[in-house]
């Protein structure tokens, strides 16, 4: 009987197996797609340019998520917490030590690389809703670890820390904000080209296998529970260098802008996006930047329940997000094209 | 072709001989102010963990109203723009630039929260933009040489911690205190104003407790703090907090002499829900009178905000303390741009904010007054000492100059 139970519950893996190619979008829509990036800037205000980079950043998050849920089947509310040290790294570096931003980067990249890899170890024992419960853990401590006095030289404490805006270099004639974006949009597009590489790599496929079905993958001669911790590792070290530009371009860490909040709306974000889509992340991280501005507008008072009406409707319509639009499209196309 | 060229020329000049008669005259203006209308912009937590204190957003919004429909400030309509930031500092910096760039408002006013002030703090100072009266008691506002456009309004933290030192210290200068804090930016505040009030006799501090505004219930650390034999009791809490500790206190048949801060004197908020008989002689300190205390009943400026509620804002709950600050707030507001006559640049808007004198709002306590100057950014420096008797509170002792802090 028991027996029975356990095959009902691995049957039924907790996300859905995504193939390696649909995992990208093909060569000519990418292209489209990174020269509207490229261009948007010339012709928007400052303002938006702003909004765009967040757009990136939280992208950039959303990406990260997406590896570890959607590649290797791996739940986290904890992204919150990576993208803080990744933020407080940055900042203490410029601000204390006087370290160029740029490279703060890849130190914060490392790090979190590390806390993420070290997190996996523990967490390998839990899977589903159980690892769910114990990153979330992570991501309700973070901000008060955060505040903790002894760190207060460092992290400002409560009140946080100012980072100051980088000029662009060279003495390009572009406006900080501008500089920023091509900055992030660099970093993103590097990230989301070595995303798409790793998991079409020897150890994409492994992060696939485990999720599809863990005790196969095992019997094939996968150390799951190295697998496992590096894509924690990965996941949470590209979450921290989000966090890092999100430092950058807001200005300001303080220990309250890294609630639980940030990490249920990356979480958000990737379910919108389409679970194991890459490209859906920046789908993804523009439902959570605009939606909630878009709820705002139609009723100030009730804009929670806006948007909760919204994400429903989303999630009713198109439950496999951002994805299910695009195959949509993609077919659409092609019986318009054999005609 | 050339014909066009010159109508062109001539419309032009046209245009700027009729201009320097009339419009140049006086009138100065920046982005954001007209001849017809001023801008104002402004962020509010109106959902997440702060979202009770997005009524101040919508008392000010009902105020604005108000004045436009009496005609303006000098002819001119205010244009009210309050966007949601859910009290996070990354959605505060995204508003605060969508207002400035996208809807160009001539100013900020009263943005709520020390961590999306901090967040936009330097932002509005580079690019000039006043960021006015700002909704924190943070003392680092009151820092003119270097945030010259940043100015709060209601007495800091710090000031108000100091007048319960100066109280402690003369009346019971033995005292042994504990003190139940927020781990926040206000509750950390409030303790080193304390300690500094206390000055050397900071030791009269012996038990200090802190809590998170994740855990349900602080009875834990009120038992420690009982157990730790301290007589004074100091709750730094906000409003659902301090009723829990003015309970809990009740419940353990514990007497020390209890301070609340302000922030949670609120008799609809806090005093009624923890029960009047276990209220009773509790301590605080008090700046705007108080909606739901009977007194003001007939107090000529509490019954021009009664009217004020009835007319433009029905929806508003008068025990609320919120909608008693936003009114004071908008007034204070008013009266800078009613000062600022015709020339509303950003600089004179400036100008005037730190040139009140002697202004007194409708919901300020008798005798506090609101005063500026460009080396004094806290509009609200004064504080009267009250205690809890029967169903309301009673003022007594002198209004309370803070010399310590700014």
């Amino acid at each position: 009987m028991s027996a029975a139970v356990e095959e009902v519950v691995t049957e039924a893996p907790a996300v859905e197996a995504v193939p390696k190619r649909a995992m990208t979008l093909g060569t000519g829509t990418s292209l489209v797609v990174l020269a509207l990036l490229i261009l948007a800037p010339l012709v928007v205000k400052n303002f938006v340019i702003f909004q765009l980079t967040m757009l990136l950043v939280y992208g950039l998050a959303v990406l990260a998520l997406n590896i570890l849920t959607g590649g290797s089947g791996q739940f986290s509310l904890g992204q919150s917490a990576f993208y803080a040290v990744g933020a407080y790294t940055s900042a203490v570096l410029m601000e204390q030590y006087n370290v160029n931003y740029a490279l703060t980067l890849p130190i914060s990249g490392i790090l979190c690389f590390a806390v993420g890899f070290l997190f996996g170890q523990p967490a390998l024992r839990l899977s589903g809703v159980y690892l769910a419960l114990a990153t979330f853990a992570l991501a309700t401590a973070m901000p008060q670890l955060l505040k903790l006095n002894f760190l207060e030289p460092w992290t400002g404490g409560v009140q946080g820390l100012v980072v100051t805006k980088p000029d662009a270099p060279f003495g390009l004639p572009m406006s900080q904000d501008m500089w920023l974006y091509y900055f992030t949009l660099a970093i993103t597009i590097a990230i989301y080209v070595g995303a798409v590489n790793l998991l079409r790599s020897r150890s994409g496929r492994a992060f696939m296998a485990i999720r599809d079905n863990e005790i196969a993958a095992s019997a094939m001669g996968i150390d799951v529970a190295l697998y496992k911790t590096l894509a924690f590792g990965v996941s949470a070290g590209i979450t921290g260098i989000a966090g890092s530009l999100g430092a950058i371009v807001v200005q300001f860490v303080a220990p309250d802008s890294y609630t639980i909040g940030l990490a249920i709306q990356l979480f958000l974000g990737m379910v919108v996006g389409g679970v194991g889509w890459l490209p859906g992340s920046i789908v993804g991280a523009a439902f959570i930047i605009f939606v909630p501005n878009m709820a705002e507008n139609i009723s100030k008072g009730l804009s929670g329940a806006v948007f909760g009406v919204l994400l429903f409707l989303v999630i009713f319509v198109v439950p496999h997000g951002a994805r299910q639009v695009a195959i949509f499209c993609q077919q659409t196309v092609a019986k318009f094209r054999k005609r | 072709m050339f014909v066009e060229k010159l109508k062109i020329a001539a419309l032009a000049t046209a245009a700027v001989v009729l201009m320097s008669g009339t419009a140049l005259a006086q009138k100065k203006y920046d982005t954001g102010a007209t001849d017809t209308e001023i801008k104002i912009g402004n962020i509010m937590p109106y959902s997440g963990p702060a979202s009770a204190y997005g009524v101040i957003g919508k008392t000010e919004q009902a105020y604005f109203n108000k004045i436009n429909a009496e005609g303006g400030i000098n002819g001119r309509k205010i244009n009210f723009i309050s966007y949601d930031d859910a009290y996070s500092p990354p959605k505060a910096v995204e508003q605060t630039r969508k207002l400035v760039e996208s809807d160009e408002v001539l100013l900020m006013f009263n943005p709520l929260g020390t961590p999306s002030n901090s967040a936009i703090q330097r932002y509005l100072n580079s690019k000039k933009i006043p960021q006015l009266f700002v909704a924190t008691g943070a003392s680092k506002w009151n820092d003119p040489k270097d945030f010259p456009w940043t100015m709060g309004w209601q007495p800091s933290y710090q000031s108000e911690a100091h007048i319960y030192a100066k109280y402690l210290l003369k009346e019971k200068p033995d005292a042994k205190i504990g003190v139940l804090y927020q781990n926040d930016d206000f509750g950390k505040d409030y303790l080193k104003g304390l300690k500094d009030g206390l000055g050397a006799k900071a030791s009269m501090i012996t038990a200090e407790e802190s809590y998170e505004t994740s855990e349900p219930s602080i009875d834990g650390h009120i038992v420690k703090l009982k157990a730790a034999g301290v007589d004074v009791f100091v709750s730094i809490t906000t409003p659902k907090f301090a009723a829990q500790a003015i309970k809990k206190l009740a419940e353990m048949d514990w007497h020390p002499l209890h301070i609340v801060s302000n922030v949670s004197a609120s008799v609809g908020g806090v005093i009624k829900p923890a029960g009047f008989e276990n209220s009773q002689g509790i301590l605080s300190a008090a700046y705007a009178k108080d909606g739901a205390d009977s007194q003001w009943d007939n107090d000529p400026g509490m019954q021009k905000f009664y009217a004020f509620l009835k007319e433009y804002y029905p929806e508003g709950n008068r025990l609320d303390g919120s909608v008693v600050y936003g009114y004071g707030a908008a007034q204070t507001m008013v009266q800078v741009l009613k000062q600022a006559g015709d020339d509303l640049t950003r600089a004179n808007v400036m100008k005037q904010a730190a040139s009140l004198k002697n202004f007194t709002p409708d919901t300020l306590l008798p005798g506090i007054k609101i005063n500026t100057s460009p080396t004094d950014y806290a509009p609200i420096k004064q504080l009267q000492m009250m205690r809890f008797k029967g169903e309301k509170w009673e003022l007594f002792g002198d209004i309370i100059n803070d010399e310590l802090g700014n």
